[in-house]
């Protein structure tokens, strides 16, 4: 009955247990951390514009991420809908990912200019304007409200203090670039550099 | 990644199994069972029910050792051990680009047999209409709808109205290379919300949506100054320049004077993307040819 050891002293039980759970971190997890394929960029990327950067913080507000997936999977299914696949060294600026979990709507990991921004810009406000049958909610709110440059200014910052390789010239004139902005124009223009750095293309 | 870490992803894997295997030979109750009083675990209930301490029962230990086994069978078959690529060789984008292939394979040869045929005979291949409207499906509807009417600003594809043509070439242009239907602002052109009004009375009399007063008549020499270099003279419009026809019934941006007002004020600015890239050369054919067989001929 040699698991009453075991059973019977928590302490050795609570040491055990997380040497089980951790082993699978360990495994799994632990050397992606240190990997190129996940921590480098992939050809072509950037970091994030200060708009696009404030676009793409619009697009978590707003939970865009939970009806839409930002993550092409190596199937033929999706990559002639959708374009080539995402790869891991696409997402390094993306704190956190927005690979999402489900698609009510359909992948936006490589939307951008597949349509005008004139077109993103009536569909936020009223999808059926547009697509009759789409059940996505407007957000005509986010033509009211504006982008803060000083907020804009201090995620940049930030992100550098993480490691993205902004320039302090960037940080400087982020705050410019947004100014007189509204979340409208944050987003689309967010919505419209998804896959272009890479190829959104075939 | 560095030969360490494959190491250590291998290592850990494995002994971490070891470590399974040993855990449950260790722990597990051996030799008879229920058969001392060592065996009873103390509890009792209701004076005389007593709880044996058995070990688990036989088929649980043979499925826990069943899921080791399979853990081992998996990580020879199959990549898992650092960069151990497994005995089947299987990978991801291996299996994508065997996907890729066998679809090349059987769908290539359909798309170049329609390559080689006539355009007009392709708008009345049902075969190849069939094929024209799951492309359709999948790159179009989201502006032109499902239904292929359109939407204000988007337009209608089922009708006889082209505003950038429907000869091959040019809808095959349209469909690579993308449109940019622009109508610029006017209204300081125009001078005036009296002008404006005018103008709108003048456009819409092209059609016969009203009649044109005498004041709105009179805009005819301003139309023919800001307006008839895209529109044409008579407002019969330009597929050279995608500039409706402003003397018939469709109105992509809507007909009302409200629309006609908003749309000399502030102008307008239609994007059809570009789309040779991803559709390739003869799969932007053969949707061509669907797209053709939508609408009426002129």
């Amino acid at each position: 009955m040699r698991h009453e050891v075991i059973e019977k002293s928590v302490n050795l039980m609570m040491v055990l247990i997380v040497l089980v759970v951790s082993i699978g971190g360990l495994v799994e997890l632990l050397p992606l951390m240190v990997s190129d394929e996940t921590t480098e960029p992939a050809e072509n990327i950037e970091p994030y514009s200060p708009l696009r950067l404030a676009g793409r913080d619009v697009y978590i507000r707003e939970g865009c991420y939970g009806c839409h997936s930002q993550m092409v999977r190596p199937f033929r299914s999706e990559t002639e809908r959708y374009g080539p696949f995402s790869t891991a060294g696409e997402s390094v600026y993306d704190r956190p990912f927005q690979f999402g979990s489900r698609r009510t709507g359909p992948d936006l990991a490589r939307v951008g200019g597949r349509y005008s921004d004139d077109w993103h810009r009536l569909h936020l406000v009223d999808p059926r304007a547009l697509v009759p049958e789409s059940n996505m909610p407007g957000y005509p709110w986010l033509n009211e409200r504006m982008v803060d440059p000083e907020l804009v200014t201090a995620k940049l910052r930030t992100l550098k203090m993480l490691g993205d390789p902004y320039s302090n010239e960037q940080i400087e004139a982020a705050a410019a670039q947004v100014d007189g902005r509204t979340e409208m124009d944050a987003l689309v223009a967010y919505l419209q550099g998804l896959g272009i750095n890479r190829s959104n293309r075939r | 990644m560095p030969a360490f870490w494959h190491w250590f992803v291998a290592a850990g894997t494995i002994l971490f199994i070891i470590w399974c295997i040993w855990l449950i030979g260790w722990s597990a109750k051996q030799g008879p069972q229920g058969k001392s009083d060592e065996d009873l675990t103390g509890h009792k209930w209701d004076g005389d029910l007593e709880e044996w301490n058995n070990p688990a029962p036989k088929w649980w230990l043979y499925l826990y050792f069943i899921t080791v086994f399979w853990a081992v069978g998996y990580l020879v078959a199959f990549p898992g051990l650092g960069n151990f690529e497994g005995m089947l060789g299987w990978s991801q984008t291996k299996q994508y680009e065997a996907e890729q292939q066998a679809a090349a394979e059987r769908f290539e040869p359909i798309y170049a047999g329609y390559a080689e045929m006539d355009f007009e005979a392709l708008t009345q291949n049902p075969d190849a209409i069939k094929l024209g409207a799951s492309l359709y499906a999948s790159y179009c509807t989201t502006c032109h709808g499902s239904d292929a009417r359109g939407a204000p600003g988007y337009p209608n594809l089922t009708d006889s109205d082209w505003n950038w043509g429907n000869s091959e070439q040019q809808i095959t242009m349209t469909l690579k290379q993308g449109r940019n239907g622009i109508m610029p602002a006017l209204g300081a052109a125009l001078g005036g919300d009296e002008a404006i009004d005018d103008m709108v009375t003048y456009v819409r009399s092209l059609s016969g949506l009203e009649e044109a007063d005498e004041a709105a008549a009179a805009m005819q020499s301003k139309f023919v100054a800001l307006c008839s270099a895209c529109h044409g003279m008579d407002g019969r419009g330009n597929q050279m320049l995608g500039a409706p026809n402003l003397a018939d019934d469709v109105w992509l941006y809507g007909g009302s004077a409200d629309d006609i007002r908003y749309t000399l004020v502030n102008g307008r600015n239609g994007v059809m993307p570009a789309h040779g890239e991803l559709l390739g050369e003869n799969r932007t054919k053969i949707l061509a040819a669907y797209v053709r067989s939508l609408g009426s001929g002129e």
